[in-house]
């Protein structure tokens, strides 16, 4: 792999707002064409490390570039190559759809413009609405507009803060097939999101807490680096057997999934022995792979453990 | 309470909302430095700044007569507290021109043979020129000059001299109240507006323009993009400067045809010099919407910027009524050079050379403000 093919490459990235350490030493590096998942709790640094990566922030210390450009002083040619969907809803809301288009492309100083506003309508199915007020939109067709708007230069790497935070189920399906199909046209995509199932559609993953990178890696990577092994339980009386199984010795987290306890630990001997004294009949106890979240709740847990 | 509720009145869920909103009262410090500010700023400006009986008006003596009673009257006149002799015009084309620059606010011309023909009970005429494009600025002081002149001279006139007292009057008076002669006060008020209006819709309109933009979200977006702070910031001031031309025609023309206000003066000098002074208080509402937090802030620091422009610059009350704080203060705001820019224009047909000194003071004050503006800007993500 040469270095050309990393579109992000950073190293040690770090931002402080009001002495708070809000991003902590983050390394990262990014391949051309690939979908790379950043999770992570509310509040754990993820906006702020993309708006670093995209020259709205200056990071306080690290290095790095984007898109080969040097993250610290070429702020101005990374935003050229560069579409950022913010968290937030962020176009005109008293604008219609095809001005809101219109305006980015203007932005952007888009060759053709006409024709690319009238490409970028027509390849997300907004050419109906073109006229309606951006204001009046649902959520889900929002997300839409914000992901046209955004691709409308033809950037090299989409940075999506939280795009289908508030997007029905189906939408958001076709959201991501969308993404899928962007970065099979070569385009890079890092996207954040609470969503597990999102997670496991990337094609690489990283999990931010409290400003730090706890892990990263391919689904399998993380799953397998965690060192987790899981237990489910169903039956009667969860919510009893939850408060006598946390804290036992072996047992790291108990957490309810509907009908579900899943019963966790990194050691699974110890796991076991924890387990076997409230082993019954009324209860049906399965050994399972790991799940995602499972991890990064343990992640969290963990991390909160190293900040205190 | 809604007719449907059963509910009786509840004084504990009264009382919530009682502490609910003194709490978010304390949280918003714009809010809460507006209900202490504006009642202050108010207290102070009608208390001590605003006078609307002004004294110790700069004027300047043209004596062609320097005889004991010349002296006398000059002195009285001094010693009244109503004009504070500043200058000596040695020609009538002299002391035109300090009224025009607005340097003073009369001339007193006393005529060669002023003492002969007192003492020979002629009844000079003594010659006292106004600037009276403020009439309230002049009133009390012409007022004044009579009552002043008649117990002076009674005083010096003994002896032999006393017959002359007894007549009506000593001296004759004359008063020109130039540009204004029939001391109408729209004369005044309404070239006046034209500040006054300007300064209130330029400042609040862009104080809103950025901060709608942070509010909404859009800022971030903005800042993503390839566009830098400066294009930002001329961009949104363009349009809203064909917006001040349109108020700035709309009072000329409502100065011309409801008011009839004369126009002396050259209406494209005017439209020229109105585009720094937009410009200016264009520039000190992208200041307010870069330091405001959301849009109520953004109007609320523009009502803090308003009252001074309207009772410190000569719009409302005499500039020279005020102290010498206020005057300061006054100095400071771009509306009192814009002022005298269109007063001066308009009334007195001033030309580029008589309202420069009132120009540059504009262009430093827009230089300044379009700065902190600029500087602001930059640091509103990092």
């Amino acid at each position: 792999m040469s270095a050309t093919d990393l579109v992000i490459d950073v190293a040690g990235v770090t931002k402080s707002f009001d002495g708070k350490i809000v991003v902590n030493a983050i390394d990262l590096a990014v391949r051309r064409g690939e979908i790379y998942g950043f999770l992570g709790p509310n509040g754990s640094g993820k906006t702020t490390f993309i708006r670093m990566l995209c020259g709205l922030l200056t990071p306080d210390a690290g290095s790095g570039t984007c898109l080969g450009y040097d993250v610290r002083t070429q702020q101005a040619e990374i935003k050229t190559h560069v579409g950022y969907m913010t968290q937030r809803f962020s176009y005109y809301e008293d604008l219609t759809i095809r001005e809101n288009l219109d305006f980015i492309a203007r932005v952007y100083a888009v060759p053709d413009r006409a024709a690319a506003v009238q490409r970028s309508l027509a390849r997300l199915g907004l050419e109906n609405r073109s006229h309606q007020l951006a204001g009046q939109l649902s959520g889900g067709w929002k997300q839409r507009l914000a992901l046209a708007a955004c691709l409308i230069h033809q950037p090299q790497l989409l940075l999506l803060d939280e795009p289908t935070a508030g997007v029905d189920p189906k939408a958001r399906r076709e959201f991501w097939d969308e993404i899928h199909q962007l970065a099979a046209d070569g385009l890079t995509v890092l996207i954040t999101t609470h969503y597990m199932d999102e997670a496991e559609r990337c094609h690489r993953l990283a999990y931010l807490a409290y400003g730090k990178l706890l892990t990263r890696g391919t689904l399998a990577e993380v799953l397998t680096a965690s060192g987790l092994t899981t237990w489910t339980v169903t039956g009667p009386g969860l919510r009893e057997l939850a408060a006598a199984l946390r804290g036992l010795d072996g047992i790291e987290q108990v957490v309810a999934f509907g009908n579900t306890l899943h019963v966790s630990g990194r050691d699974p001997a110890r796991l076991e022995a924890a387990l076997a004294a409230h082993r019954d009949a009324a209860h049906e106890w399965t050994r399972v792979r790991s799940s995602l979240e499972d991890v990064f709740i343990s992640l969290m847990g963990t991390a909160k453990d190293n900040f205190a | 309470m809604s007719a449907v509720s059963h509910h009786p009145l509840s004084l504990p869920r009264f009382w919530a909302i009682v502490m609910k909103e003194f709490i978010q009262m304390r949280r918003d410090r714009v809010t809460f430095a507006m209900m202490i500010g504006i009642p202050l700023m108010q207290l102070l400006l009608f208390g001590f700044a605003i006078n609307s009986d002004p004294k110790h008006l700069p004027t300047a003596i043209r004596a062609a007569d320097q005889g004991p009673f010349a002296r006398t009257l000059v002195a009285a006149l001094r010693t009244s507290g109503y004009f504070a002799l500043v200058r000596e015009a040695a020609t009538e084309a002299e002391a035109d021109h300090l009224l025009k620059l607005g340097e003073v606010q009369f001339v007193i011309n006393i005529p060669q043979d002023f003492s002969r023909r007192l003492l020979r009970g002629e009844s000079p005429t003594l010659l006292i020129e106004a600037d009276a494009t403020d009439p309230a600025a002049t009133g009390p002081a012409i007022s004044a000059v009579r009552a002043i002149a008649d117990s002076v001279l009674n005083r010096d006139l003994t002896g032999p001299l006393a017959r002359l007292r007894a007549r009506a009057g000593p001296i004759n008076f004359a008063i020109h109240a130039h540009y204004n002669p029939e001391n109408i006060t729209q004369y005044n008020i309404v070239p006046g507006l034209m500040g006054v209006v300007l300064t209130m819709t330029m400042v609040i309109i862009t104080a809103l323009a950025i901060t709608r933009e942070r509010e909404r979200g859009t800022m971030e977006n903005l800042l993503a993009t390839p566009v830098r702070p400066v294009e930002v910031m001329v961009g949104k001031i363009l349009p809203y400067i064909a917006v001040g031309y349109i108020q700035v025609t709309l009072i000329v023309l409502a100065a011309r045809l409801i008011f009839g206000v004369p126009m002396i003066g050259s209406l494209a000098l005017l439209y020229g010099v109105a585009l720094f002074f937009i410009a200016a208080n264009l520039a000190v509402g992208i200041t307010f919407s870069t330091l405001a937090k959301n849009q109520l802030q953004a109007v609320q620091m523009a009502v803090f910027f308003f009252l001074p422009s309207i009772l410190l610059t000569g719009f409302m009350f005499p500039f020279r009524g005020m102290p010498e704080w206020a005057q300061w203060v006054g100095t400071c705001l771009p509306n009192t050079h814009f002022l005298r820019i269109v007063r001066g224009i308009l009334l007195k047909g001033n030309g580029l050379a008589e309202i420069a000194p009132e120009i540059w003071p504009l262009l430093l004050f827009l230089a300044v403000a379009m700065t902190i503006g600029v500087k602001r800007y930059r640091q509103t993500l990092d």
